[in-house]
């Protein structure tokens, strides 16, 4: 997120699009409920009727997949009417002309046709976000698991440069991260192509500096990222995968295509605290310790690094997560060999220039947010201050693309997926949770009334859903939530996998896979 | 009765709530949110209400295991590492060490995270590395 947390309460404008907060991020939503009690106005765009859209001033339902259009749409508005930063972009951006050029054809009746939205909704969206300043862009992954990926979230700030949001407080564009150190994952440089802190691989000086400090010289050459590896497995070239606290096999798109390319490893490793359906493949399986039994960091959506404390001892016969890799470098010929996490921590601020004024005593109990690049400096609520990291904010000119995959005769209808309040990714860690298993034990596919009444679908009814990846058998939940011809499934539960079904048509740049947009069919199970 | 409060952060989703666990006598027995943490100020979701549930449940893994006649079974950590990293030292020698890749998590912490991608580059000799942030 370029800004905090706590700022929203002070929005003037609150912009939710593809995320559905208070079911997946509640307490950032209720930041967003004190604003709208300070006065703040709120917009909610999502596929889906989520509860946010009842409180919100303006809120649509636009069509899956459409939402570059519909940003290019509310920004064709803001043009015409005057309403842009006219010395934010003179000043503190550039390319504004060539994206001024591709907004224009982007008139309220062609992006209605595409979107779905009607031009008095989105003149209202246009006009709310563009006058009330500060206005807070928030995004999940409803903008990022497309194959146009990287092209929403550029219109997203496009739209915040625009109207001279970046950069201020209570403002920005920020994306709600859905794991609690997905954030700290990337800064840490659990990436293909960067080291710590986002240092590139292919950059010479950058070689050097983590060669010197490891005692070992270093490729310079990309790796592959996790959809890249599911490839070079089936091409025989990648024979070998350590996993560690993740569960693809759930998680991934196009789950047959996953579950054979495991089986072609020569040696598949597994680190977790539960036996994962991916795990269950494993030629070995180490047992880590939880949250609640070791020590160490997080860092959450807003840049925020914060403490873990080791509450209880390890369980049976499990080990830290660090002392497993010290052991495997260690046997691997290479000596690896620490007291404690703060060691390892301290190596790495001196090598992580955002972490680099960062100590444990420092984080204390409200921890610091990055960049915080040395001991005096108090940390950084918001990004792009007086200039952008890059010197001038770039606009981006971006035509709306379609899906990879639109319903046909064959596969005639729309479905997503996504999460619910209850439960948490692949399920592992929620469904052996007593109260949370409670609020819901099976997988389900939400369904609008009329589409229910023309399948002769009743709510609990098993039903068949098939795509051109696979098939699955999932009770059926009657609801509004979803628009007749638009189907939703959460991915939690493992009896009933939404990634049986899904598209692993990705982004070319991001190679995020578009989770969700696919067509389907469905029918009453026999 | 020996009871602790220890202070830490929920590992649920990327919002960083300030956590309490509370302990007696060595045992995980509740979650409490943190009063005075900048994020939650004093309050909790569904999730962070029960987090200690998922560490004390049944299904948590007890010991390495390891893959003997198809099946997967308990063994010590002695030969858990020692298998693994004459598996891996065998597929650098006949392949490369781009034929090894390394998934980082979104779950563990940031020191962990940052031995992992060590790992990858230093000891394997590889920058195939990522996680699930796409996902």
């Amino acid at each position: 997120m370029t800004n905090s947390i706590a700022e929203f309460e002070d929005s003037g404008c609150i912009f939710i699009i593809g995320s559905n907060t208070s079911a997946c991020h509640p307490l950032i939503a209720r930041r967003v409920f004190r604003a709208k009690e300070k006065g703040a106005k709120l917009i909610v765009a999502d596929p889906r009727n989520i509860q946010m859209a009842r409180f919100a001033d303006v809120a649509v339902q636009q069509r899956l997949g459409s939402d570059v259009a519909l940003l290019n749409g509310m920004m064709h508005i803001i043009l015409k009417n005057g309403w842009h930063d006219k010395t934010y972009i003179e000043n503190r951006t550039e390319g504004f002309e060539d994206f001024e050029a591709v907004v224009e054809s982007y008139t309220p009746d062609k992006v209605e046709t595409i979107t779905g939205v009607a031009q008095s909704d989105l003149e209202k969206m246009a006009e709310l976000y563009a006058v009330n300043s500060p206005a807070a862009l928030l995004y999940a992954m409803g903008i990022t698991q497309h194959t146009t990926g990287v092209d929403n979230v550029k219109s997203c700030c496009n739209l915040a440069m625009l109207c001279g949001n970046v950069g201020v407080r209570s403002g920005g564009v920020n994306p709600l991260r859905g794991q609690n150190n997905v954030q700290g994952a990337c800064d840490m440089g659990g990436l293909p192509n960067v080291y710590p802190a986002y240092q590139p691989v292919t950059a010479e000086a950058n070689n050097e500096k983590f060669s010197k400090a490891w005692g070992k010289p270093l490729s310079d050459k990309i790796g592959y990222t996790i959809t890249d590896m599911i490839q070079a497995i089936n091409d025989g070239k990648l024979k070998a995968l350590y996993i560690v606290g993740e569960n693809p096999k759930l998680s991934d798109p196009n789950q047959n295509h996953i579950d054979d390319a495991l089986g072609k490893l020569d040696l598949l490793i597994c680190q977790d605290i539960f036996l994962s359906e991916t795990a269950e493949k494993a030629d070995l399986v180490f047992a880590a310790v939880s949250v609640a039994e070791k020590e160490g960091t997080f860092t959450n959506t807003e840049r925020r690094c914060m403490k873990v404390n080791k509450a209880i001892d390890p369980l049976g016969n499990t080990l830290n997560d660090w002392d497993i890799i010290s052991r495997l470098s260690t046997e691997m010929g290479y000596e690896m060999h620490y007291e404690n996490p703060e060691e390892i921590f301290n190596e790495m601020a001196a090598l992580t220039p955002s972490y680099g004024g960062m100590t444990y005593e420092r984080l204390g109990l409200d921890g610091l947010q990055w960049p915080c690049p040395n001991a005096e400096h108090p940390g950084t609520p918001f990004l792009h201050k007086d200039q952008f990291t890059r010197g001038k904010g770039l606009f981006h000119a971006i035509e709306y693309l379609d899906p990879a995959e639109m319903p046909d005769e064959e596969y005639p209808y729309w479905l997503t997926t996504g999460r619910m309040f209850a439960h948490y990714h692949t399920g592992t860690m929620t469904r052996a949770s007593k109260h949370l298993d409670t609020e819901q034990k099976t997988g389900y596919v939400e369904i609008n009334p009329k589409d229910a009444k023309a399948l002769g679908v009743n709510d609990g009814d098993i039903v068949h859903l098939a795509t051109r990846r696979g098939e699955t058998k999932v009770p059926a939940k009657v609801s509004k939530m979803v628009e007749p011809g638009v189907f939703f499934v959460p991915f939690h539960f493992a009896e009933s996998p939404a990634n049986i079904l899904t598209n692993s048509a990705f982004d070319p740049i991001a190679k995020i896979p578009e989770f969700k947009v696919c067509a389907v069919k469905i029918e009453k199970a026999a | 009765m020996d009871f602790k409060i220890i202070p830490s952060t929920c590992s649920y989703c990327g919002t960083g709530c300030g956590v309490l666990f509370q302990v007696m006598d060595g045992r995980l027995v509740d979650t409490l949110p943190m009063k005075t943490h900048p994020v939650n100020q004093g309050r909790l979701c569904i999730k962070g209400w029960n987090l200690h549930e998922h560490v004390i449940s049944e299904k948590r893994l007890k010991s390495p295991l390891i893959k003997k006649d198809g099946e997967l079974q308990e063994t010590t950590w002695d030969e858990a590492i020692k298998t693994a990293a004459d598996g891996l030292k065998a597929v650098i020698k006949d392949h490369g060490p781009d034929s090894v890749a390394v998934l980082a998590s979104a779950k563990i912490t940031n020191e962990e995270n940052y031995l992992v991608q060590k790992f990858a580059r230093a000891v394997v000799g590889t920058n195939n590395v990522d996680h699930c942030a796409r996902l």
